[in-house]
This record gives structure tokens, sequence and C-alpha cells, in this order.
């Protein structure tokens, strides 16, 4: 009989409950050695396969001799290619990568790097550098102790810091533990004749180096050996520490939308494109100190939550919503303390919706006291403090131990209030040293990418209802897949809200992103939104839904939505020429098909 | 037997040309993708080859710098905007068309207009979504941005002010038509901003005198009427110099071969002053301008864009070789130069009254930005004073305004105007100050090494406590300050030049003279402003004691040996 921690360990597993059993009864059955060697095996396995699921696309990265350029006018980068010319007269295979485009995993892959790069005015790496020069300053690379490498450094001795920027990166390597293949190289203006020697010191160097292998190198959360991971949930949830918390919207935004990225290390933690983060909250201590003043109950006062009994602080920094009000909630709360439901909110229920408007707890209570009511009761009346949910932003195959999440940090102002959002709020303040969220994962199996990877897909994602999409492209990128992708994106201002801009415009550019279609509401005098991008562009649309096309919605619930729904039926009839009852039957079987799923909220 | 004569330089296979040549052959005379560009609403940006050919319309692409490291981590691009500079030949407006262009700045250009160095307006800061309407609003005014960048004759400029005397107007007209004669025809600059439906059948030729490669880089021709060469008239590729006889215009003395720019530590570029070669009759002007041009569009270096422009042909073939050139094209040679005299190149600020006894007002507008700042609303002011004026507005190449043409009767309405706005010329201000330039740098010139606009006015704060300790207040010694060594300020003919080399750090040049006719030289290399304030300090301390009487800065330099004379330009980075 499972325990109720086995139930939940299981409950959230990738297999059916058929499966569930068998596993269960085989596993229990072993003893620690057989599970360690089944573990090892499983691991090995899946490694192999996911190198085998690579396509030759992904080859690059994985060559044993990377040539790493960071080039402000061409220069380097010229060298670059000329190393790279030379080595394949030599039969020795290497990848050029220019540092911009250089990330974790390439670090991560390569063997051998060979590193040139130029100082730009007074010490500056290259502009196309910074990114990986922040790469390796920042928390995501710890070790490099694979890696063997040089540096050619480039520069102009009438500058104090002289090939600075190649120091720095020699320095850096060094410090993370790669092995230099010979000591850094510094030329002046003068370049030409000390870079090509440089260049053919190196082909002496690589090339006698015994077996310069191809094979991919595991990547190290694979390799570890995988035990059967004991299923993060709510109530046990894992701290995940912030790699990274990022803003993404420019300085003249209306809102704060930060990109946050999670550390998964060691959580064994597999997701899928689609999958959520789910934060187990905590209240803000200010606005519950707020409400216990203007309620004047005593902090300490035990009462009942989430089957415990705590002190009244406690439960309501942990375990109940304190924001804003329910017409149930009004309704009870009144009788508890008998006074009569506000005359402006009897009248009906519209007008207990506009007086419920940006009203939080704190204002009820500071209004209405509870005088003589107990705490534990009034405790009762509140709702249970809900996990929030975040679309992750990120796939695992190209971000292997981290889940990203694109979080919209919750503020306004209400009846002469300043309100946060409970959990983005304490997520926007948390810096990357050492902070950590608790978090635990929501499978989403409603939101899945289509199992043929070919089949094109429409993605609409105003806001930050456009994080699942950047993972579904992601994986898509990442296992090859042929299928097209459409996305519409929307929010306010072009030059400040474009959330993940510079990532749409590159993958356009490599062709992963066949279509991107925007809508900026406020950057005209008539509001444009993603339901006019799609109306506007029906019937490429259509074509698309007849080549059996998957759409995909993300955001938000009460107006988003509907508004995107209307616009399909419109175009189904306009471009399918259908009644409104046959267009309306389309989209249901489309739903039922499994080719119309949405993730609002 | 003779060896077949050496293809010019253009008619190389385009292969074996610089890469931009291609990219203009191939734009259908500069329509590229510039429609689908501008279409696009992912990217404020407009592609890499349209952002050439933009420039042809006096359109160039830019960022803001400042933004960038930021925009980078927020995985947002670069914010793009645009840079638009208006063609002006000689510098001038009407009030209608200043109310217009100031209409345009306040709807897409940040509130802020900007007088360029060659005398014409500059816009920053517009967005792509913008640029239409903004291209649209310039024409509705009468005026245009064609060739006002890019590799064609650019905005021609003349000594300021054609209500000045009857032999400015001539000048001014002379300007006109000289723009109006070397502009580039191509019907691109309609269709993509203006509505205009392409031709049925694609045009052949659209530019004659161009051809599909346009010129190898700029061109710039610029007119002086002496004793003022405020243009700088041997910094320019074609010079005409105006010879007064008896009140009235006689000729111009002719010159070639002058530029600002070079890049540092490449020897084999430099600034360089033009050669007087001939003199010609005001008749004979726009002939010689488009030959001159014609000569430089055929062999100028099409391969190595550093050794493009028209001073390389010339240095590299000589004057000798471009007499002969454009005699044989003329059908005869230019006659002998005549004498002239220059005194200065520096504008005169404040009041100055005409024969025909109208006013004129020389605005000091430093670093020519026309903005509002508390107390000082110049933006708004010469609103108000286009409001009411009934000359006209002329420009000037030291980025400042002339109200020009003012009746006696009207002269206190504009004084009250400029009181109101507190912009009339403050009393305080140093003639160092007077005499400077700078030019935009960051945070939108992409090119720019270091700060200039916004570093020289603080810079100047400094060197005037030095100058007033001097007793030097009312000196003029001029002063230029460049983000890069392009040179846009001309600073290669200043008496004191401050070039970018690095963000805090700059080559500091000294010893031009102070009429144009001489180069300064590098004294200093990658300095900042503790050593700038230095060397300057005690260099002025030394002319305020060892000075001779009415003897200017530049020429005290050159006299105690500081610096060399520099007149050569290839000797210029030796």
């Amino acid at each position: 009989m499972a325990t109720a921690r086995e139930r939940d360990e299981w409950a959230h597993a990738p297999f059916d409950t058929a499966a569930v059993e068998r596993l269960r009864s085989l596993i229990s059955g072993f003893d620690a050695n057989q599970r360690i060697w089944l573990s090892g095996y499983l691991a090995g396995s899946s490694a192999s396969a996911a190198a085998a699921a690579h396509p030759a696309p992904g080859a690059a990265q994985r060559a044993a001799i990377t040539i790493l350029y960071g080039s402000q006018s061409g220069n380097s980068e010229r060298m670059a290619r000329l190393l790279h010319d030379k080595l394949k007269e030599h039969q020795i295979e290497s990848a050029l990568l220019d540092m911009i485009d250089c990330r974790k995993s390439h670090l991560q892959e390569a063997q051998k790097l060979l590193v040139i790069v130029s100082t730009h005015g007074d010490g500056e790496p290259p502009e196309r550098a910074l990114s990986l020069h922040e790469l390796l300053r920042g928390p995501k690379i710890t070790r490099l102790d694979h890696l063997t490498y040089c540096v050619l450094a480039l520069g102009d001795s009438s500058y104090e810091k002289f090939c600075e920027a190649g120091r720095q990166f020699d320095a850096r390597l060094e410090a993370l533990g790669a092995k230099r293949l010979r000591p850094r190289e510094e030329c002046d203006v003068e370049y030409e004749m000390p870079a090509r020697r440089w260049i053919d010191d190196v082909l002496t160097l690589v090339g006698t180096q015994p077996g310069a292998d191809t094979l991919p190198r595991i990547s190290e959360s694979e390799s570890r050996i995988a035990t059967i991971s004991t299923a993060y949930t709510r109530r046990n949830p894992f701290q995940a520490p912030i790699l990274l918390n990022q803003r993404l919207t420019g300085r003249k935004s209306s809102k704060d939308v930060r990109h946050v990225e999670l550390s998964l290390e060691d959580s064994h933690i597999r997701y899928e494109p689609g999958d959520a983060i789910g934060i187990v909250p905590k209240n803000r201590e200010d606005a519950v100190d707020a409400l216990l003043e203007a309620s004047r109950f005593d902090a300490e006062t035990p009462v009942r939550a989430d089957s415990q009994t705590i002190g009244l602080r406690q439960a309501l920094l942990d375990y109940f919503e304190i924001g804003p009000v329910t017409p149930t909630f009004m309704q009870r709360y009144t009788a508890a303390i008998g006074s009569p439901v506000p005359a402006q909110a009897g009248e009906s229920p519209d007008a207990m919706r506009r007086y419920l408007y940006g009203r939080h707890l704190v204002d009820v209570v500071r209004e209405y006291p509870p005088a003589a009511l107990n705490p534990a009761d009034f405790a009762q009346l509140l709702r249970p403090l809900a996990p929030r949910l975040y679309s992750i932003a990120s796939s695992q195959r190209t971000a292997s131990d981290e889940a990203h999440l694109t979080v919209s940090v919750v503020e306004y102002e209400s009846l002469s209030a300043r309100r946060h959002g409970v959990v983005s709020s304490r997520l926007a303040n948390l810096a990357m040293d050492g902070a950590s969220v608790p978090i635990y994962l929501h499978r989403n199996g409603g939101f899945r990418l289509p199992a043929d990877p070919r089949t094109p897909i429409v993605m609409v994602g105003p806001g930050t209802g456009v994080a699942p999409f950047r993972a579904f492209l992601a994986e898509r990128e990442a296992v090859g897949a042929g299928g097209r992708n459409w996305l519409f994106f929307g929010d306010r201002n072009f030059e400040s809200d474009f959330l993940y801009q510079s990532e749409w415009i590159d993958a356009r550019k490599r062709g992963t992103l066949t279509r991107i279609d925007v809508a900026f509401s406020r950057d005209q005098s008539d509001k444009i939104y993603v339901q006019d991008r799609l109306r506007a562009n029906g019937a490429e649309l259509w074509a698309w839904l007849q080549d059996g096309a998957h759409i995909y919605l993300c955001g938000d619930a009460e107006r988003m939505a509907p508004d995107v729904h209307a616009t399909l039926l419109e175009i189904a009839r306009m471009h399918g020429a259908l009644t409104d009852e046959q267009a309306a039957e389309y989209m249901a079987d489309m739903q039922s098909a499994r080719r119309y799923q949405k993730d609002v909220y | 037997m003779d060896a077949d004569p050496p293809i010019l330089p253009r008619l190389r296979p385009l292969d074996e040309q610089h890469s931009n040549e291609r990219l203009k052959h191939d734009s259908r005379f500069l329509r590229g993708t510039l429609q689908q560009s501008l279409a696009d609403p992912v990217t404020g940006a407009v592609t890499a080859s349209d952002g050439l050919l933009t420039k042809f319309f006096g359109i160039y692409q830019q960022d803001d710098r400042d933004l960038r490291d930021e925009r980078r981590r927020a995985k947002l691009e670069p914010r793009y905007q645009f840079m638009v500079r208006v063609r002006l030949p000689g510098g001038v407006c009407t009030p209608a068309q200043w109310l217009a262009l100031d209409a345009l700045a306040r709807a897409y250009a940040g509130n802020t207009l900007r007088l360029t160095t060659r005398q014409t307006f500059q816009f920053h800061g517009i967005a792509k979504r913008h640029l239409r309407k903004h291209i649209q609003g310039i024409n509705a005014a009468g005026l245009d941005t064609i060739a006002a960048c890019g590799d064609d004759n650019r905005n021609v400029i003349c000594t300021a002010n054609p209500t000045q005397s009857p032999a400015h107007a001539e000048v001014s007209s002379l300007a006109r038509r000289i723009s109006e004669r070397l502009m580039p025809r191509t019907g691109a600059y309609r269709e993509v901003f203006l509505g205009a439906a392409p031709p049925s059948t694609p045009l052949a030729d659209e530019e004659p005198l161009y051809g599909s490669t346009y010129l190898p880089r700029k061109f710039k021709v610029a007119l002086a009427i002496p004793p003022q060469n405020d243009i700088d008239v041997f910094a320019h590729d074609l010079g005409f110099i105006a010879i007064l006889e008896n009140g009235s215009i006689a000729g111009y003395d002719v010159c070639v071969g002058g530029g600002m720019g070079m890049t540092h530590k490449i020897s084999t570029t430099f600034p360089r002053l033009s050669e007087l070669i001939g003199f010609c009759t005001p008749e004979e002007v726009l002939e010689i301008a488009e030959h001159s041009m014609c000569i430089q569009r055929d062999y100028g270096d099409r391969v190595d864009r550093a050794h493009a422009r028209f001073k390389y042909t010339i240095e590299d073939r000589g004057a000798r070789w471009f007499c002969d050139e454009l005699a044989a094209r003329r059908g005869r040679p230019l006659q002998a130069a005549r004498p002239y005299r220059f005194e200065s190149s520096a504008d005169r600020p404040g009041w100055l009254q005409s024969e025909d006894g109208r006013w004129h007002y020389t605005l000091f507008v430093e670093n020519g930005r026309l903005s509002d700042l508390p107390g000082r609303s110049l933006l708004s002011g010469l609103r108000a004073i286009a409001g009411v004026h009934r000359g006209v507005f002329a420009m000037t190449t030291n980025q400042n305004v002339i109200v020009a043409g003012i009746a006696d009767a009207d002269r206190p309405a504009i004084e009250a105007l400029l009181q109101a706005h507190g912009i009339a010329n403050e009393t305080g201000v140093s003639a160092l100050r007077q005499n400077s330039m700078a030019c935009v740098a960051l945070p939108t010139c992409g090119l720019a090494m270091a700060e200039a606009e916004r570093y020289l006015p603080s810079l100047l704060d400094k060197l005037d406590e030095i100058i007033a300790a001097a007793g030097l207040r009312d000196q003029p010694i001029t002063i230029r300050m460049s983000g890069c060594p392009n040179g846009c300020p001309r600073p290669y003919l200043a008496e004191i030049a401050l070039v970018g080399k690095a963000l805090g750090r700059y080559n500091l040049y000294l010893g031009a003279s102070a009429c144009g006719d001489r180069l300064n030289a590098l004294y200093r290399e990658n300095i900042a402003e503790p050593q700038i304030l230095d060397e300057l300090g005690t260099l002025i301390r030394r002319y305020a004691a060892e000075r001779e009487p009415g003897e200017r800065f530049g020429d005290f330099t050159i006299r105690a040996s500081v610096v060399p004379a520099m007149i050569a330009g290839r000797d210029f980075q030796r």
C-alpha cells in the first residue's frame, strides 16, 4: 500500500497509472546495488539516445577544436578564418565561433579553445565579446578544467591597457581551471606577422596532440548517476538558486518584466516545453503587519492552517490570501461580524464587483473592524494561499539544468495604496548572489508541442504569455524539427516592451522562426492587438491550418483569449467559407484533436 | 607599341572593387529593399545594405549608444533611431520653413534641432516608423534631404548670410545652383518616401552624371567671400574663392583636394588643405564643378574607402594632372589665380548692419544645439522669432544661426524676443567658447570613440578659468573637439584641437592659423582631462606672457617651436 509520500513522488512521474504500478512493484524488489546499477544504465543509455537525436546542425558545437574570436573591426575575425583555413589544409576540423554566439554549452563541449580577441578603446573588449566576458564571470560557469586553450591578443601599445581584453580572457580561463597550450601572444598595431607566427605555432601544437576526438562530451548533469528523483511538491519544494534576474523591459516602459533563470542542478527535475514552475508563495511582511494592525488581532493567536495549529502572523504569511477580496468573503465576513453588507455593494452582483475592484482585505478590515470576532474564525473565512504558476520559458535541451521564467512584477495602486504581487514582488528583489526560490514542477499535459516535429505551429502569446513559446522554439531548434513556426506577439510599446526581441530576430534570421507578427497597442493613436494581426493575416493563417497547423494561446484569460477565439472564428468563416455554426464546430474539433491548446490565466 | 590606356578605377570589374560598389550598382539606383525594410515592424533598423542606401537620402541609421549594453542584457535590440539631415545650400531657410522644421523636431525628434558644421539642420532620434512622415514633412516645407550624406555631392556651403551684400546674394544663389546641378536624379527618393508611383518601365539610366555607382565617397563644395573664411574653404574637395573687384564679383579662384578625415595611426590617411589651381569667371563655375566631380567619379579609389576621397586622388596624381584633365574635359585651361586675403574663419556674434541698412543678428549657439533649457529656450525662442521675422535665417558653418535681413523698424521686436527667451548672446562668454565647435559624437554617432558635444562645454568651464586668469577672456582662440578622427567639426584647422581616441582620451593638436590656411600638428597623444588642462594651462600662460601684439595663439605656438608649421597633409601623421 503506497504511503502518502510515495504517492506524492509518483504523482508527477511521466508514466501512466499502469506503468507506475509495474515500475513500483519491480523496483520495490531490488536491493540498493541493483538500483544503483540500473540508474547508471538508464543514465548512460539516455545520454547516447540524446546524442543520437542531435542532428548535424549541432555538430559545430561539438568539434574538438573551437576557434573563438572577438572582433571589433574585423582583424581578429580575419585571423580566425585564416587559422581555420590552415587547420583545414592539414585535415584538421575546427569550429569557427564568433564570441557573440558563444553559449555555456559551447564551452562545456569544447576541448581545445583557440581564442583570438582584440582590445577596443582603452582596455575594452569588443562589443561582440561582452556577453562572453560576462558569462565567464557569472555564476553559470564554475569549472572549465576539461579545456586546453591559448590566446592571441590584438591591441595598440599607445594605449595604457595594452591587449587588456586578451589578458583578461587568458587569466579568466586559467582561473576556471583550463590549461594553457602555450603562453598568450600579444600583437601591436602591425599584427600581421606575429599573428601568422602564432598560427603556425598553434598548428604544430594542435596537429601533434594525440587523437583529436570528436565525440560529444556528455554534459555534467547527464553523467551524474540519476536516482529516481524525489518529486518536489508544494509541501516539499526544491530550493532553486537564482542564476539570473534580468529586467527585460526597456527604461521607459510602464511595466517591469523579468527574465529569471533558476538552477535545477541536483534536483533531477525534468520538464517539457509547456510545463510550468509553481513557486511557493509567501505574503509580504509589511502587508501582513498592516492587516494585523488594522484588525488589532494578537499576532501570536493560535489558528488552524493547513491541518496545523500555528500563530496567526505565521499563518497569514504562509497560508492565506490577504489581497483582493471575493464577494463570498464579503457576505460571510459581514455576517460574522453582524454588520450589513455595504449598501453600494449589495444592490447587484455588478455593484458588488465594482465595490470590490481594487479593494484588499486590509481595506475591508479597516472599514469594518472585526471587533469581537475570533481570530481563528476570521482565518477560516480566508482562501488558502495558492502557488503562482509560471510557464517555463526554456527547453532542457539547451538549458539542461535550468528553468527560465518570464515574470511580470505586479505593482499597482488602488484606493491610494501601493499593492504588490505576492510572488513577483519577492522575486523582483532577489539578487543572484545565493538567493533561492521554493519551487516545484507543474506538468501541463494540455499544452504540448505536436508529436510530429514537421507539424507547423502558430503561437499567440502577448505579454508574458510568450514564455512557453520561447521554450517551444528552443526545443524545436535543438531537435532539428522541420516544422514551420509562426509567432504572434503583442504588448504596449515597441521600444520598451518587446520581450526577448533580439532572440526572435535571431531566430527569424536563422529560419527557426518562420514568421513573426507584432502589435504594439500604445504606439499609435488606435490600439492594435494580436487579434488584429491574426485577422490581417487571415488567409495565410487559414492555409497553415489546412496544412495541419496546431494553434496555441498563452496569456490573459479574461480579454485576450476570448477576443482571439472570436477572431479565429471570424477567420474560419471568412477564409474557410463556413457558417457561424460550422466555424464553431471547426474550432471545437480542433480542440478535441488537441490542435487548439490554451494556457491562459 | 603603345600600351592600352589604363582602365579608369570606376570602370574596373565590380568584383575587383569595394563591396559597397556592387551594392550601389545592384540597388536599382538606390531603391534596394528599402520599402520592405521600412515596413518590417519587428526591428527598428533597416537592413545593412539598405542602411548604406538611405545615406544618399540624408538618412543615417544610428542607435543610442548609452543604452546599448543595458538593452543587450535585456535581450532587446539596440535602440535604433535615425538621423536626418536637410539639404540646405548656402544654409538659408525662410521663417515658414523654420517653423515647419521646428514642428517636426517636436513631433519626431526629441524636441531638439542641431545646427551642423556645414550650414544645415540635423534631426536625431527618429523612430523608423516615423521616418516617412518626417521626410514628408520636410518636403512639404519645400525642402528635401537628398544627398545630405552618402557618396555624392553634399550640402554646398558658402560664406553665410545672403542678405549681407549683393556679392553674398550672388554667391548664395550660385551655391544653390551648384547643388541642384550636382544632385542625384534617381526617382527612388520620391518612390520610397513620398509615395510616388514607380515608372512603368524602369529607367535605364536615371543618373546621367553619377552612374550606377555614384562617387567613390562624399564630395564637398564650398564658396568663400574674402576676407571671411568662415567656411574653412581649404577643408573641402572643391572650393571657390570669390574675387571682388570694385565691389562686384569678377570671378572665383578655384582650389581642389582638401579634406579633414583620417584614421589614427594609418599614415597614408591625413587631413589635407586644398590647392589653388586657377581662376574662372562666374559663368564657368557650374561646368567646373561638374567636371571636377566627374573627374573624381572616374579616378577616385574604388577599392580602399579610406583612400577614396578626392584629396588622395590629387595627392597621388598631382594638382598638375588634375588641371590637365580638367582642361581636356572643358576644352580650355583655367586662368591664372588672382590674389585674395582671408582674415578669419570665425563668425562675428551680435548685431551687424549691412550697407542697405538692414540688420543681422548672429546668435551664438553652443555646439549648434537648439533645445529648451531652464532660462535659455533656444528652440522656442527661435520659433517665436520665426513667427514675426520677415527676413531669412542663415546658418553658419560654425554651428550658429543668423537672423538675417531685419528691417531697422523690426529690430526692437526681435531684441525683445531674444531677451524674453533668455537667448541673446551672453556678455560673459569667453572668446574661446565663442570660437569652439564640437561634433555630436555620443550617444548617437556610431563612429564616436569619445565624447564631444556632451563634454566640451564642461571642459571649457575649466579652460575659461585659466583663460580669465591669464587675462585672455576676449582673445579669440579656435578650439574644436571631435569624437573621432573623421574630423566633422574640422578639428585640424583649429588653433587647439582635441580628437577622441577612447572614452576620456584625446590627441591634442596645436598651431593652425586663425584664417584656415594652415593645419595644426600633433602635440600630445592619448591624454585625459588632467593632462589636457595641465598642458593647455602652461601654454596659455606662456602665450599671455610672450605673445607679440596681435599675435594669435596658433601662430605663437609655431613661433615658440611648440609645434611645427603643418601645411602638407602628408606630413600630418609622420
